[in-house]
């Protein structure tokens, strides 16, 4: 291992790892983040390995796993460099294949490919999927060409060359100024601009300050922080040191989560490489400063993301946000200036320094410049993570990158910024996604979490679920936060159960008031947003629910009935065979009925009841019709026709 | 010690700069409503019923009084319409869990709040945290804590320290609002006395 003791010594190291590397030759690249861990990479990857060996092949092709790629809907993915062949969805059993076709026979695998719903065409280029096509990937792309566990990857692509920049040819107050001018935002949920953050801490009293990457990301559904620190750690390493360089830290944290394993792997190992190279340590690249960063892992509370719930957590103490009204960029953790922004922020820090705050400030919107990356989950065709321009409009991102709603249904709502986000109609499909924008239609941009919701989602029950979320993660410190919620959550599980009462929005949207109010933290103040932003956009889905005793979208158990309409019954009986309470009437040739005291409304008849039929039908709000009389029930009519 | 002026509830107060906004409405004699706050312990805003309405610089915001430092010029007031709704919620929120409370029923006749509003859960303590501080910051024992986070956290005496300590203290009992401390202490007391080892055993 060399270390590298200044920026000519690191272009000198990249020079030769560039010139070593053969960009014709063939290399074989297989996502290996989390999710693909979960569909099978890892076995994937020992196959690959054995085969290559195997078929003779270890000279001339280069196997290498790298980050999340994104589209994990259809991972694990591997791409073939440098033709950029793309196959999905591997299974070990396909390996051998790949190897001798397309490796040795440059023939391409058909039924590997993408295939475009759309079009209904085979796509073999990654860059020509849809998915892929419509994305700016400055700060997510490299996570798909480098391995996160080798520093030289990373080099070889220009890593560490911001820092060297940095360190020899600006001062900290250039660092600064650059950020500044870039209006870099927070991406880990306020948007508070970075540059102004870490000006704070540069001007606050002190000889120790402190650097803090935010690493626990727990809102629902939301990854992109993950997949960041777990494919390319070194770029948030880099984007830290820059920072601390800006600042006047000598030490950093990382607060991540333990249920990231494989983020706390790499990250470890990042470290590791880092200081061996000299990119932190002692004397960084030859230049007098010194830094060294120190893993922490959370314990699971989603209020330790609150940046100061963070702070005392880090300090050794249950995680609990401080009532203080001074910014802990001046007073932070131990008291000392801290700055803490998320991975996704640190990560941007990189490509401004090289790049320069003009290139940055070319992609966004006036308030929101650079890109964002946003978990898309829910009920989308293609389920990952994009990264796009800010101001790209929601329905670009839903429907071109996201492939639109599966299953011929038809889009409701879209939640954003996480469980304390709002849910957003298809009226604002045309609002462009940015901090302000998002904010000013009731919801926000958070960390950048998507959940899409379809036609069959109720809404009131979606407001319930994600303050069901927050009581169980309310720190219990203040009493809005932690009492408002308890009620707040009473009342909306009643209303899903029909016993909404007159007076019960009303006397929500006081709770709401005071939980926004007087609430002691960020989780407090932005927890009643489910509720409020459905109420703003589906309030006929409350009167519905509260007065009707509906549930419209016909969701909600305690609302809804079960009904076999006697007209379309033809007797097949798969529906009382797979009934698991055996609450289904019938027999061969008999109309069959639901007996509803029996009925647990599990909803498998609906499921299994066959197209051509329909026969099944869920009701709100109105009575069940009652079963036809048992000597109506024999089909007649029909096998006299046949 | 530099001096600065603002104004409460119309009337313009002096203050020191380490002040704050409770402390400077106190030494002029102005009132504001507390829970949590005691003046041997640290600012805790976690009970919220002290808010207030600041003014600076043509913006009015709520903030709370205990933990808010005081600036000069900043006009401040400690009942609006808004600050009584809010503090009117607050306490029938607390009086779910302590309905027969002194201090909380005092404080709800003068704001007007309905003792019933919401569904009684008769839980007695309302999470001020004044033993658990006390303990901590002024007598350093650290006999009682917090277990557990959100609706389900609770005060809770350790029993290895409380058996050594508390027994010649006491001194968290009048602090507690809602008595329910003292249940609380005289449950752990009880056990103790009964099965002092196997609960020792039990903890450890």
């Amino acid at each position: 291992m060399p270390r590298i003791n200044s920026p000519a010594e690191l272009e000198a190291y990249r020079n030769t790892l560039v010139s070593q590397r053969d960009p014709d030759k063939t290399c074989i690249t297989l996502c290996s983040g989390s999710a693909c861990h979960a569909s099978g990479s890892r076995e994937v990857a020992a196959r690959f390995q054995q085969e290559i060996e195997a078929q003779g092949l270890t000279d001339q092709v280069e196997f290498r796993r790298t980050g999340c790629h994104g589209f994990c809907e259809r991972g694990p993915i591997v791409v073939i460099h440098p033709d950029e062949i793309c196959y999905f969805q591997i299974k070990p059993d396909d390996v051998p294949e790949i190897i001798s076709e397309t490796i040795k026979e440059k023939k391409i695998i058909d039924r590997l490919l993408y295939h475009d719903p759309a079009t209904n065409e085979k796509i073999i280029r990654e860059s020509e999927i849809p998915f892929y096509k419509h994305q700016g990937r400055i700060v997510f792309g490299s996570n798909g060409s480098i391995d996160p566990k080798n520093i030289d990857d990373y080099i070889a692509i220009g890593g560490y060359s911001a820092l060297a920049k940095s360190l020899s040819g600006m001062t900290p107050e250039q660092v600064l100024q650059e950020v500044k001018k870039a209006n870099l935002r927070g991406r880990g949920g306020g948007g508070f601009p970075a540059g102004v953050k870490w000006e704070g801490s540069r001007n606050a009293p002190g000889d120790i300050k402190y650097v803090i990457v935010n690493a626990d990301e727990g809102d629902p559904g939301a990854y992109m922080d993950r997949s960041l620190l777990e494919g390319n750690p070194h770029s948030v390493l880099e984007g830290l040191t820059i920072g601390a360089y800006a600042i006047g830290a000598h030490e950093g944290y990382i607060y991540v989560r333990q249920e990231y394993p494989l983020a706390v792997e790499n990250v470890n190992v990042a470290i590791r490489q880092a200081e061996e190279y000299g990119f932190l340590g002692e004397n960084i690249l030859g230049s007098g400063f010194d830094f060294v960063v120190k893993v922490h892992r959370g314990a699971g509370a989603f209020v330790c993301g609150e940046s100061t719930a963070l702070m005392t957590a880090l300090e050794g103490r249950a995680g609990e946000p401080r009532p203080k009204y001074i910014r802990s960029n001046v007073v932070g953790l131990w008291g000392r200036p801290s700055v803490l922004n998320n991975v996704e922020t640190w990560a941007n820090v990189p490509l401004i320094i090289n790049n320069g705050a003009d290139w940055f400030t070319q992609f966004g919107t006036d308030g929101s410049k650079g890109t964002k990356i946003f978990s898309l989950v829910g009920k989308i065709t293609n389920t990952g993570l994009v990264e796009v321009p800010m101001g790209t409009p929601m329905k670009d991102i839903i429907f071109k990158i996201g492939g639109g709603i599966p299953n011929g249904k038809k889009f409701k709502a879209v939640q954003t910024g996480g469980p304390s986000g709002g849910c957003l109609p298809e009226e604002l499909l045309d609002l462009p996604v940015g901090f302000d924008e998002l904010t000013k239609a009731g919801s926000m941009m958070g960390s950048g979490g998507m959940i899409i919701m379809d036609e069959d989602t109720c809404m009131v029950d979606v407001a319930r679920y994600f303050l069901e979320f927050l009581t169980d993660e309310s720190c219990g410190k203040c009493v809005p936060c932690r009492e408002g919620m308890r009620q707040m959550l009473k009342i909306l599980t009643n209303i899903t159960k029909g016993k909404g009462k007159e007076g019960d929005i009303e006397l929500l949207e006081q709770l709401a008031e005071t939980l926004v109010e007087a609430s002691l933290c960020a989780l407090g103040r932005s927890a009643a947003n489910p509720f409020l932003s459905t109420l703003k956009y589906f309030r006929n889905e409350y009167e519905a629910h509260i007065k009707d005793k509906r549930c419209p979208a016909l969701s909600c158990k305690e609302l809804i009935a079960f009904y076999i309409d006697p007209e379309k019954c033809k007797a097949c009986t798969v529906c009382a065979r797979k009934c698991p309470s055996e609450a289904i009437i019938g027999g061969k040739g008999l109309i069959h009925i639901i007996d509803q005291s029996k009925c647990t409304k599990c909803g498998t008849c609906f499921e299994v009841c066959p197209p051509r039929y329909r026969a099944v039908k869920k009701i709100s709000g109105e009575p069940v019709p009652p079963p036809i009389p048992e000597e109506a029930r024999i089909i007649v009519k029909e096998r006299a026709q046949k | 010690m530099s001096e600065i002026s603002l104004t409460i509830d119309g009337r313009e107060v002096k203050a020191t700069k380490e002040m704050t906004l409770l402390e400077a409405a106190r030494s002029a004699g102005i009132h504001i409503p507390t829970l949590c706050y005691h003046e041997k312990l640290e600012p805790y805003g976690g009970c919220r019923l002290c808010i207030v309405e600041v003014e600076s610089r043509g913006r009015s915001k709520i903030v709370v009084s205990c933990v808010y430092p005081v600036e000069s010029g900043i006009t401040v007031r400690t009942r609006s319409e808004k600050i009584d709704r809010i503090r009117k919620m607050i306490l029938e929120l607390l009086l779910a869990h302590a309905p027969d409370s002194f201090i909380l029923n005092d404080l709800a006749k003068e704001y007007n709040a309905d003792k019933n509003r919401f569904e009684k859960e008769a839980s007695f303590c309302i999470h001020c945290g004044l033993c658990v501080r006390y303990c901590a910051e002024v007598k350093k024992k650290n006999a009682v804590g917090f277990i557990d986070r959100g609706i389900r956290k609770e005060i809770s005496f350790i029993p290895k320290i409380a058996a050594q300590e508390c027994w010649n203290c006491k001194e968290c009992f009048p602090l507690c609002p809602t008595e329910a401390l003292q249940a609380a202490y005289v449950l752990v007391q009880g056990l103790t006395t009964a099965e002092p080892a196997a609960l020792l055993r039990a903890v450890e």
